[in-house]
């Protein structure tokens, strides 16, 4: 089984949940930008969580299945076909052997999350099948896919496949037995609260260590003004534009621990947002942490997007995120026993 | 020594400081600290971290949150940290029999001698001059220095596998270019500031480039990815063109 990528879109690879573990010896923990999006992509085509799936940025690919398969688009809204055919997001969609999916142009937010029920099986580096692209690391060395890849899906029972398209409920939009034939479940989870579609929901930051460092003026304007996300943001960081932030005084720094979500203070005075594929430590001023709740918000910013930050406690950040966890939790209860009772139709 | 301290690091991390500065002492307490809080497998613990003079500790916060319904995960962590911390500085203090009063940290089970052979100079060193230059050194006593001392790894970061390692020659000590380099080759042994290092691979870098060295500092094919781990200690030996062509595979 597997996935041919006939064009890569402008930057597709394959994503997890992350690598975690080998900090000490600086490989960062990569994954997926958006893991919810991840998870609910899976949790639709009846994976794991933590399976492997595509991240697509701002433009999608093209892909050919060889065999059929079931399907799950979430994330950012994206042009989604087989053929004529639209594809649905955030819902199971069964697609026949030698079926042409084409993932065009994004609408709103950075990045689609494609998943792939049995997953994408590329052999996992450090326990994760995620590519950090910065370092270079993970299956087919950390880089992102380009045209021509097979990309090996994992197994699922031929049967359960073969059932799914009555078992889905949704109606062939064409002969299944004809080229791109496609079955999309008639029914789809809520993009929200799980998608900010707007895209202008405020980030929550906690106060770092190097926050009471900052002027009284860069203080206020973290958070008062409106950032703009620079055009060189990437998978490693996101570099915020608008009021330069400004120390009190210069600090002296040595090398600690930084985090996805932590932002660093270069001397320029624009504010870094380490994303997923964060290095392991840094040397910079970090005066807040983007709540872990938020940062997939912030993954769907794309470079000339605004963000705008609101202060949170510590205890908050990580009470909206046990909040978060419980009921992404609970859905993806509820999807898996959807698809069960469904495929045992 | 006895002064640390537990701060957040956003909301799903701690950050364990133990000093301010690069010193040998403080990072082998902080490498000690990281092996022993790997050792007590706290629960949501899903990442050691260990720095200069600090330890990082990455965590769950559902899994973290502890016993007991609406406590805070840092609460009960920050906790459990402070005991394993409590209990590797009595350990530690001077009269115990595992002295660390000599400033160079103790002996860690990693510790064996890792030596990097290094060709200095020419193209793989092309800073070597004027390094020279800035330390008012004849280049040869550049190379003399820098492979005489025995150095350790305080820890890696920036990339998988890049090692800083503390020991470097005070007359060695020299700024990064004014400009970094937009590819450093894979194997550069540079200086940076008080630093010393090892680009693992192709990268771009402001450091000195002083020589490179044929071995692959990081391969994750490998049951040991990173060929230096913190703690470990290092010498380099200086070797000719010929011979680095013969240890490259």
């Amino acid at each position: 089984m597997s996935v041919r990528v006939l064009s890569p879109g402008w930057l597709t690879s394959v994503q997890d949940t992350g690598r975690s573990g080998h900090a000490a010896i600086g490989v960062g923990l990569s994954g997926a930008m958006d893991d919810v999006a991840l998870r609910l992509a899976n949790a639709l085509v009846g994976n794991a969580e933590n399976a492997a799936a595509l991240e697509v940025t701002l433009r999608g690919p093209r892909l050919r299945f060889e065999t059929d398969a079931l399907i799950a688009q979430t994330g950012a809204v994206i042009d989604a076909r087989c053929g004529t055919k639209a594809i649905p997001a955030w819902r199971p969609v069964w697609l026949a052997a030698g079926s042409e999916l084409e993932l065009g142009d994004m609408r709103r937010g950075a990045r689609a999350y494609l998943a792939i029920a049995g997953g994408v099986d590329v052999a996992p580096v450090l326990g994760s099948r995620s590519a950090d692209i910065n370092a270079s690391l993970g299956p087919l060395s950390g880089r992102a896919v380009v045209a021509g890849d097979e990309l090996p899906i994992g197994h699922v029972p031929a049967e359960h496949l073969a059932r799914l398209p009555q078992a889905l409920g949704g109606l062939p939009l064409r002969d299944p037995h004809e080229r791109d034939a496609i079955v999309a479940a008639r029914w789809s989870l809520d993009p929200q609260p799980w998608f900010d579609l707007r895209g202008d929901e405020p980030v929550a930051l906690v106060r770092g260590r190097h926050f009471e460092s900052l002027d009284a003026a860069s203080q206020r304007a973290l958070f008062n003004e409106t950032f703009r996300v620079g055009n060189e943001s990437n998978r490693v960081g996101y570099r915020l534009e608008g009021a330069k932030l400004r120390l009190e005084a210069p600090l002296e720094l040595i090398s600690e621990s930084v985090v996805p979500g932590t932002l660093q203070l270069p001397p320029n005075g624009d504010p870094i947002a380490l994303m997923a594929e964060a290095p392991t430590t840094g040397g910079y001023p970090r005066i807040a942490h983007v709540a872990s709740v938020d940062l997939p918000r912030l993954a769907q910013r794309r470079p000339g997007g605004r963000v705008r930050f609101v202060q949170t406690s510590l205890a908050d950040a990580q009470s909206r995120y046990l909040a978060r966890e419980r009921a992404l939790r609970a859905l993806v209860q509820f999807i898996k026993e959807r698809l069960h009772h469904q495929s045992h139709v | 020594m006895s002064t640390s301290s537990i701060e957040p690091l956003g909301d799903s991390a701690l950050l364990i400081r133990l000093g301010d500065s690069i010193d040998a002492r403080t990072n082998s307490l902080a490498l000690a600290l990281a092996d022993a809080l790997r050792a007590a497998k706290l629960p949501g613990v899903r990442d050691v971290a260990p720095a200069y003079a600090s330890v990082g500790v990455h965590f769950e916060p559902e899994a973290a949150a502890g016993p007991g319904v609406g406590g805070s995960p840092n609460e009960f962590l920050v906790q459990r940290i402070h005991e394993v911390v409590g209990a590797l500085l009595r350990d530690r203090l001077p009269h115990s029999n595992d002295a660390v009063g000599d400033g160079e940290g103790e002996a860690r089970p990693a510790d064996d001698l890792v030596q990097i052979p290094v060709c200095y100079g020419g193209d793989f060193g092309p800073d070597l001059d004027a390094l020279a230059a800035y330390t008012k050194l004849e280049a040869l006593d550049v190379v003399a220095r820098h492979a005489r001392t025995e150095y350790r790894v305080a820890m890696l970061g920036f990339m998988p596998g890049f090692p800083y390692l503390l020991g470097l020659d005070e007359a060695l000590h020299a700024p990064r270019r004014g400009s970094p380099r937009t590819r450093v080759p894979a194997g550069s042994v540079a200086i940076g500031g008080a630093q010393t290092g090892i680009y693992p691979r192709e990268l771009p870098g402001g450091w000195q480039l002083i020589g490179r060295t044929p071995l692959t500092l990081f391969d994750a094919a490998r049951a040991q990815p990173a060929l230096l781990r913190p703690g470990q200690r290092v010498r380099f030996r200086a070797i000719e063109a010929g011979e680095f062509a013969a240890l490259t595979q």
